[in-house]
């Protein structure tokens, strides 16, 4: 880049550019470090609640009975009103893809081959726009569209540990499945 | 409150990877912003330091890190930091300084180093997903993104080649930047919508890069500014607001968020219709399409108008609503809070003349700068005018 100064204009600052050889090829001098932090996340009641029933094989959600609504996944609070939350309430597992994308990368950014098909599932039962991320299958990419009915597969009982990945993933919701 | 006149900005250069450390990158960007301005450390009461999340740089509480580059050593000096809204949200945080009537001079710095998480900054990324309803699906951050320009894009029924024209446009006005990462004078739709496919509907080519990056900019009363110039550039507004991380818990079409930040600024700012009264704007554009759902947050158009306007040149350097004069993120680099030198030192080079190249036509005088961040959540808005 330029030093030279442009009457009237501002100087821009320098800089010096390291291309990842530089790096590989130990053309630059730097310094190494990995961070071994580990965290037990506590789930808090809600929480714990909604992956206890995700074991079980349900879907559950809390209601606010001044805002009319159904929350998923639960809170104990309420966003809207900020009041605690009223009642627990089992949800369909079946819903509509509000979003998704066809994704072709790794959790680390890598280009993988198969994509992963992923998206938000508004719950039947809960409000409008109430639901989360899951993953889909058994359709292919192109069939994935947004307004689809779709439900959930479930993980078969003995491997459920109470996780959302209790649900494997949703699958298009064909007349007669509900 | 006090008017705060802008009287200097600095930007390094913006690159993947930097061999300077993150102090020097912050120096060289504070030095070249206090020579502009033609004033001393001594002469500046505090420093504000912008920075986005520690896992990035590697060092826990960089804040503390940065600060002798920064030139905070033995003054009132505060770190703020809010994701990608950091880069405008910093700016504001100095205005309050001075607006206050706190202090008389403010430098604001902002830095990032994302080159030194390895392979890359992506694996950091991991981290921001919430720890019970998301991490166990191994998400990638794309995705998020992927989802919500789907959903805007379904919403409106936009063509991706619509939302292709931000990386055109945006790539080649980058090529007046002396900074820039990625400018492109010869790209066209087709590089664009024929590059890698990321996350559908999210091809390389909508993304900007990951950068190494250091910016400045010095604020004072309007007061003080007379004794540096006879044409103070001023903070005309700001505003912020945040929505819940609860995002699958809403419609992702349209940003609220950047609306109400954006009604703030407009407010404090007396601008009644802001697309009559603003000459320019330098929304966040870390992918395509968030250029185009930021112009509408901003309330510069319709909801689902943007693409249209985009594609009719509206948004062009010599168009009606110039849109990123600076190259914005797509061309200049994406250090994430260090978009402060886009987003609003641009404004002031723009506003002041100084804009060399990149000088959008017709003597504006009022731009606003506006960054997004965290899960889809965080407005910044600052709104800049010609005293």
């Amino acid at each position: 880049m330029s030093e030279e100064r442009i009457e009237g204009q501002p100087k821009y600052a320098p800089g010096t550019h390291v291309r990842s050889k530089d790096i590989r090829e130990r053309k630059i001098t730097y310094t190494w470090w990995e961070p071994e932090a580990q965290y037990a996340f506590s789930l808090g009641p809600a929480n714990s609640r909604f992956l206890k029933e995700l074991k079980a094989g349900k879907i559950i959600g809390r209601t606010c009975r001044k805002c009319d609504r159904v929350i998923v996944p639960p809170r104990m609070f309420c966003d809207w009103c900020y009041d605690t939350t009223h009642e627990w309430v089992y949800l369909k597992d079946t819903g509509t893809v509000e979003t998704f994308s066809i994704s072709y990368l790794d959790p680390d950014a890598h280009l993988i081959e198969d994509p992963i098909l992923v998206g938000v599932i508004s719950i039947d039962g809960a409000s409008p726009k109430h639901g989360f991320m899951h993953y889909f299958g058994e359709m292919k990419p192109e069939d994935l569209r947004i307004g689809m009915k779709v439900k959930a597969v479930w993980k078969p009982k003995e491997e459920r540990v109470g996780s959302v990945t209790d649900i494997k993933y949703f699958k298009p919701l064909i007349g007669g499945d509900e | 409150m006090r008017n705060v006149s802008v009287i200097g900005g600095g930007m390094s250069l913006f690159r993947r990877r930097l061999k300077e450390t993150g102090k020097e990158l912050s120096f060289l960007a504070s030095k070249m912003a206090m020579e502009e301005a033609g004033v001393q450390r001594s002469d500046i009461d505090m420093v504000v330091m912008g920075s986005a999340p520690d896992a990035f740089d590697g060092i826990h509480m960089k804040g503390e890190n940065l600060l002798d580059g920064a030139g905070g050593k033995d003054k009132p000096y505060v770190r703020v930091f809010n994701g990608g809204g950091t880069g405008v949200f910093a700016p504001i945080a100095g205005w309050w300084h001075v607006a206050s009537g706190v202090a008389d001079m403010v430098m604001v710095v902002c830095e990032e180093k994302m080159g030194s998480c390895n392979p890359h900054p992506q694996t950091a990324f991991r981290n921001i997903w919430d720890p019970i309803l998301d991490r166990p699906l191994n998400p990638n951050l794309v995705w998020l993104f992927a989802m919500e320009m789907n959903r805007y894009m379904t919403r409106y029924d936009i063509k991706k080649e619509d939302i292709a024209r931000v990386a055109v446009k945006n790539k080649r006005n980058a090529v007046g930047h002396p900074c820039a990462q990625l400018p492109d004078a010869n790209i066209t739709v087709e590089d664009v919508l024929n590059s890698e496919m990321m996350a559908w509907p999210v091809n390389r080519l909508d993304i900007s890069p990951p950068s190494d990056g250091a910016s400045a900019l010095i604020y004072c009363s309007e007061e003080k500014a007379k004794e540096f110039t006879d044409d103070p550039i001023n903070v005309a507004g700001v505003g912020w607001n945040i929505d819940s991380s609860m995002w699958t818990n809403r419609d992702l079409y349209f940003p609220d968020y950047v609306a109400n930040a954006a009604k703030m600024a407009y407010k404090m700012a007396g601008i009644n219709d802001p697309r009559k009264e603003i000459d320019f704007a330098e929304p966040y554009d870390p992918f395509t399409y968030k250029e185009l759902h930021h112009l509408e947050g901003l309330l510069l158009c319709d909801k689902g108008e943007a693409p249209i306007l985009t594609r009719e040149g509206v948004t062009e350097r010599d168009g009606d609503l110039p849109v990123c004069p600076s190259g914005g993120l797509l061309g200049v680099g994406n250090p994430i809070a260090a978009t402060m030198g886009q987003k609003v030192c641009e404004l002031y080079w723009q506003l002041a003349g100084k804009a060399g190249k990149r000088q959008i036509p017709g003597d504006p005088q009022v731009g606003v700068g506006q960054a997004w961040g965290d899960i889809m959540q965080m407005g910044t808005v600052l709104v800049m005018r010609r005293g």
